[in-house]
């Protein structure tokens, strides 16, 4: 520490140094972008230079071609519109169901009792794994994949709410009350709310596994899709075609971040600027 | 309306099965357009009393209750919270307007219900703004706006001000007298400050420590309006020493005990 102490007037005066200097943490804006930046051209340089062949790693520049050319087909649409429609059907059941059930465990003591254990021994199973029964049940066309994502996103949606109502303030439960609410009111205007961060942090977390398990399904029981897309392009050896659909999915992820972020600002705005 | 408190006592069992007594037999009334202030020791049942009156709690013994008219459509009483406990997805309007819901209100009667409060309470202009882009005073401000609007026969303030800062504290208690001159309003208001029980009640209950019982009923023979100049007057200083007197010795115990 350079505390060098200076003379003022007759007295000796010890300078206050700033300690704060070793928690000082540089934010690098144009770092972030040269990062990803120079990724992608390590990555096209070393496909240019031959030594790994285009089959096991083809260039970003191809990689974009063949996307462009697929749109232009029509090709890559056609499967994207299938998986976006399997993905917005299951997670838009999986999520009102889940909010619906979570409220009902949350507010009813009985609901509760009945409620909690079931889904405690159910929550545990790996979705995916119930794919071959829900194509028994089903049958192999869109229903099970439909209801596969319904499933991964019930759960996470559940859980979410039923946290969300039971940490509702009692404070506030009890101003309601005070102020004439009946039940309905309390759950409409104080729980539901209370448990609107919760929520959207389940819609989030719903929104990961749903692309997980579309594209698992996809997979598994296809003719369409970003899944079978993949799939399909590694059976016939074209990487290219294969990169695409992967790179398809990870913008199909961004996406729904940005959409969830923007909804949840739009929903909660007195926690938007606090 | 004349509030009455009867024999109150209330008896409160925890999870092993044993039982706290928090009021036992406590005695007063609140005539109309008065100002009582509840003081007492920590853990003497002022909550636990207030609580009741609001219907939040049951007592175990005795009984609460108001004598004389109430319109229909209007509540016995409505609550102040020592926390604000406003709602927080609610703008400031909204918050005042809740109560009015649940009376039943249309949309523009309540507006220029929550209207006529917000401009009492100085938040004209706050309207559309969240509590949590509000100061401490001007989140309770909303609070007490809430708990008039739905015009209750009497209303009840539980440390209203006390998760206030000292200035902000004095100057809302200025303006709570000033908004009682124009309301008329009968409020019960519980403190465990002495000097702030005094300057605006016209009588104090002062309870002892647990089980809470009604120690002696000061009257402070101040005239209203109250003024600061008040707070060096010999009328006040006596009364402040006289409840002090009263709860000194209950509150050091309270202390030694180390419980709330």
């Amino acid at each position: 520490m350079s505390a060098t102490p200076a003379v003022a007037g007759d007295e000796r005066v010890i300078a206050v140094a700033d300690r704060t200097r070793a928690l000082e943490r540089r934010e690098h804006p144009l770092a972030r972008v040269l990062g990803l930046l120079g990724l992608l051209l390590l990555w096209e340089a070393l496909t240019r230079t031959g030594w790994v062949p285009a089959l096991f790693l083809p260039s970003p520049l191809g990689v974009l071609a063949t996307g462009l050319e697929m749109l232009r087909s029509g090709e890559l649409l056609a499967h994207l519109a299938t998986s976006l429609q399997r993905i917005l059907l299951g997670f838009g059941l999986g999520a009102l169901g889940g909010v619906a059930v979570g409220l009902t465990v949350g507010v009813f003591g009985l609901a509760e009792a009945i409620g909690n254990p079931l889904i405690a021994a159910t929550f545990p199973i790996p979705k995916i794994a119930l794919l071959p029964l829900l194509i028994l049940w089903l049958g192999i066309g869109e229903a099970s994949k439909v209801a596969v994502i319904t499933l991964g996103v019930f759960f996470p949606m559940a859980i979410n709410t039923y946290t969300g109502v039971r940490h509702a303030d009692p404070q506030l439960l009890r101003a309601a009350v005070s102020f004439g609410a009946g039940r309905w009111s309390v759950i409409r205007k104080v729980m539901l709310p209370s448990a609107l961060p919760m929520i959207f942090a389940g819609l989030k977390l719903g929104a990961g596994t749903s692309l997980l398990l579309l594209v698992a399904a996809e997979m598994i029981a296809a003719s369409s899709g970003i899944g079978f897309l993949i799939l399909n392009a590694q059976n016939l050896m074209e990487t290219t075609t294969l990169m695409v659909g992967i790179v398809l999915l990870s913008l199909l992820g961004l996406a729904s971040h940005w959409l969830l972020n923007r909804l949840e600002r739009v929903a909660i705005p007195w926690k938007a600027d606090a | 309306m004349r509030l009455l408190i009867q024999d109150v006592s209330k008896t409160y069992r925890d999870r092993h099965g044993q039982s706290v007594e928090a009021l036992a037999g406590v005695t007063f009334t609140v005539e109309p357009e008065e100002l009582v202030a509840v003081v007492g020791p920590s853990g003497c049942g002022k909550s636990t009393l207030l609580n009741m009156l609001a219907g939040l709690l049951a007592p175990t013994g005795g009984s609460v209750g108001f004598e004389g008219d109430l319109p229909p459509g209007r509540p016995p009483t409505a609550m102040v919270f020592q926390e604000f406990a406003l709602f927080p997805w609610r703008t400031v309007q909204a918050n005042v307007e809740f109560g009015l819901e649940e009376a039943g209100l249309s949309a523009a009667e309540r507006r220029a219900m929550a209207g006529r409060y917000l401009d009492l309470t100085g938040l004209a202009g706050f309207e559309r703004k969240y509590p949590h882009q509000l100061s401490g005073g001007m989140r309770q401000r909303v609070g007490i706006a809430r708990a008039l609007a739905v015009d209750p026969a009497v209303l009840l303030m539980d440390e209203p001000f006390s998760a206030l800062d000292a200035q902000t504290r004095q100057l809302m208690q200025e303006e709570l007298l000033a908004i009682r001159e124009r309301t008329r309003k009968t409020i019960l208001y519980v403190t465990h400050n002495i000097h702030e029980a005094v300057w605006m009640a016209g009588r104090v209950v002062v309870l002892s420590r647990r089980p809470g019982r009604v120690l002696e009923i000061v009257p402070v023979e101040l005239s209203r309006p109250r003024t600061e100049s008040m707070l060096g007057e010999a009328v006040f200083v006596q009364a402040v020493e006289r409840i002090w007197a009263l709860i000194k010795s209950q509150a050091r115990e309270a202390l030694r005990e180390g419980v709330a």
